[in-house]
């Protein structure tokens, strides 16, 4: 391929006026110092509303889950990363519900599509991001850690604003 | 004994000072450079060590020192250890002979804040400076890499096509000044010229703005910098000359050309910006030794603006092709310096014939 070089005047081949300009444009950033760097330790990054973090297992008015162990997100997941056992709690309201419902996070690749899939609103991606750590264990939530994870939005938002359908749950 | 003494310890003290200055200075340097680059491209640079990250060269120096002093195994072992330290010392070798300040008047003694009043300053520094292309082309050579080696003969093209041009850019300057002692330089820009309500110090950039042009663009290329950074280039050689170094070695390398850098600003300051010279500071009636010290703080605020230059330059152009920088070089800048050369003596012949 041929690069057509574009013709430079005899003043830009002169190199000093255009390195000046050049030199001009750096001090110019200099002197109008504004900071793009985040210092993000110190100073929390700000993510939008509908971040998609952490997930937690939205709560009933009772403190627990709202999940009905239809296993929707388990099928939707692309990660295959969520897995459950499902069971019948012994409780007229509820139909059935997880005894296990496990998230590995190491896995999951954050797409929000369990989310998307649950018909009784009852997973959600938090806005929460900073759960590092040296063990793998760690990133395995498992159901109790997964309603403890309510902790990371507002009091007001743990539970469902959705009206129930009594299809799905008896509340 | 006590003569003996009366002689060499302003010397030693000098030395001392000197070392530990240029030291310190080159330690702060890298991080004025990281520092202003980052304000530059508005980031903030390193702030983590101590305030602003004024410990951070601190920091750095700890970490060069403790670093495992690898050696890789075909390198040829005596080229390899010797190189830094054939580019380190004739780079702090330089210093010796720079006016850094008029006189100090000590118990009745005149201590010039020189280390070392050479007659032939100027040659001294440029054949010392001629020395460090063997540091560097041995490191290339020996570190059995073909980066390395690339590097290496880039810098040696490079040093020897702009060491002339180095050169010949001052020739004008000296033939203005009709000395090459670099004391007497200074001494001969003190004073002013008038021009009717106007009063503009006699420095050298007045006389010889095309020189300093040219001795600007040499300076960049003999210290390797950016422009003119071809012996290193990271994106193209990985780190050119010092790609095998590490630890102390490798720290041994950055210092050399830090040093270069404060040597050329500093004969830069010399030739074209009156050195200690303060103008207007005759007329404030300071004692002798105050107006010494001023002196001093004015030189190394010149110096400490030619080195924001060299840094600002980095970080604001990009390197040149090789062919481009050899063009430049033989087709630029040297003619130039040559016209320079003329124009000065044509000036200075009809000066002294005509007026
Ligand atoms: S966010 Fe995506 S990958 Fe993660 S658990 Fe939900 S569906 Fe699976
Ligand atoms: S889709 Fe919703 S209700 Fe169904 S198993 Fe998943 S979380 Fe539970």
């Amino acid at each position: 391929m041929i690069t057509q070089r574009p013709r430079l005047s005899l003043w830009q081949n002169l190199y000093l006026p255009e390195i000046l300009r050049g030199m001009w444009i750096t001090i110019r950033h200099m002197i109008r110092f504004k900071q793009v760097t985040c210092e993000y330790p110190e100073k929390p990054h700000a993510v939008p509303a509908n971040f998609r973090g952490l997930h937690r297992l939205i709560q009933r008015p009772g403190g627990k889950e709202r999940c009905v162990a239809c296993e929707l997100c388990l099928t939707a997941c692309p990660a295959n990363c969520i897995s459950m056992v499902a069971a019948d709690p012994g409780d007229p309201s509820v139909e059935k519900y997880p005894l296990r419902y496990e998230i590995d996070t190491l896995r999951c690749i954050y797409c929000g599509f369990c989310e998307e899939a649950c018909p009784c609103d009852a997973i959600e991606l938090t806005p929460h991001y900073e759960f590092a750590s040296h063990r793998r264990e760690d990133f395995m939530y498992t159901k109790d850690r997964l309603l403890d994870n309510n902790r990371f939005v507002p009091e007001g938002e743990r539970v469902s604003k959705v009206q129930t359908n009594e299809t799905y749950l008896r509340v | 004994m006590m003569a003996w003494a009366m002689e060499w310890v302003p010397v030693l003290i000098k030395i001392l000072v000197a070392f530990f200055v240029v030291l310190t200075l080159t330690a702060y340097l890298t991080l004025a450079e990281r520092k202003f680059s980052a304000y530059m491209q508005d980031r903030c640079g390193p702030n983590r060590t101590g305030p602003f990250g004024l410990l951070q060269p601190l920091a750095d120096g700890i970490k060069f020192i403790f670093k495992e002093d690898v050696i890789p195994t075909e390198v040829h072992r005596t080229y390899y250890v010797l190189a830094p330290a054939l580019l380190l010392v004739p780079a702090l070798l330089g210093y010796i002979v720079i006016p850094f300040g008029d006189t100090l008047i000590v118990a009745g003694r005149t201590i010039p804040l020189q280390i070392a009043d050479v007659d032939l300053g100027i040659l001294y520094i440029f054949a010392i400076a001629g020395l460090s292309v063997y540091g560097l082309f041995m490191a290339g050579w020996a570190s059995n890499n073909k980066y390395s080696l690339l590097g290496g003969l880039r810098s040696s093209a490079q040093m020897v096509s702009y060491e002339l041009t180095l050169g010949l850019s001052l020739v004008g300057a000296l033939l203005v000044f009709g000395t090459s002692n670099l004391r007497d330089i200074v001494h001969l820009q003190t004073g002013h010229w008038d021009l009717g309500p106007l009063s503009i110090p006699k420095w050298g950039i007045f006389l010889q703005p095309l020189g300093f042009l040219l001795f600007l663009v040499s300076a960049f290329a003999e210290s390797n910098r950016l422009p003119f950074d071809l012996p290193e280039a990271e994106n193209e050689l990985v780190g050119g000359y010092h790609t095998e170094y590490g630890s102390m070695k490798f720290a041994m390398f950055f210092m050399g050309e830090y040093i270069g850098m404060i040597t050329m600003s500093a004969l830069a300051t010399t030739f074209f910006f009156g050195g200690w010279h303060v103008p207007g500071l005759a007329a404030l009636n300071l004692s002798h030794n105050a107006a010494a010290l001023a002196g001093v703080a004015a030189f190394c605020l010149k110096t400490g603006f030619f080195l924001f230059l060299f840094i600002w330059v980095r970080w604001t152009l990009p390197r040149f092709r090789y062919d481009q920088l050899m063009s430049l070089s033989w087709k630029g800048v040297f003619p130039a310096a040559m016209l320079n050369v003329f124009l000065t003596g044509f000036c200075l012949y009809a000066f002294h014939r005509f007026m």
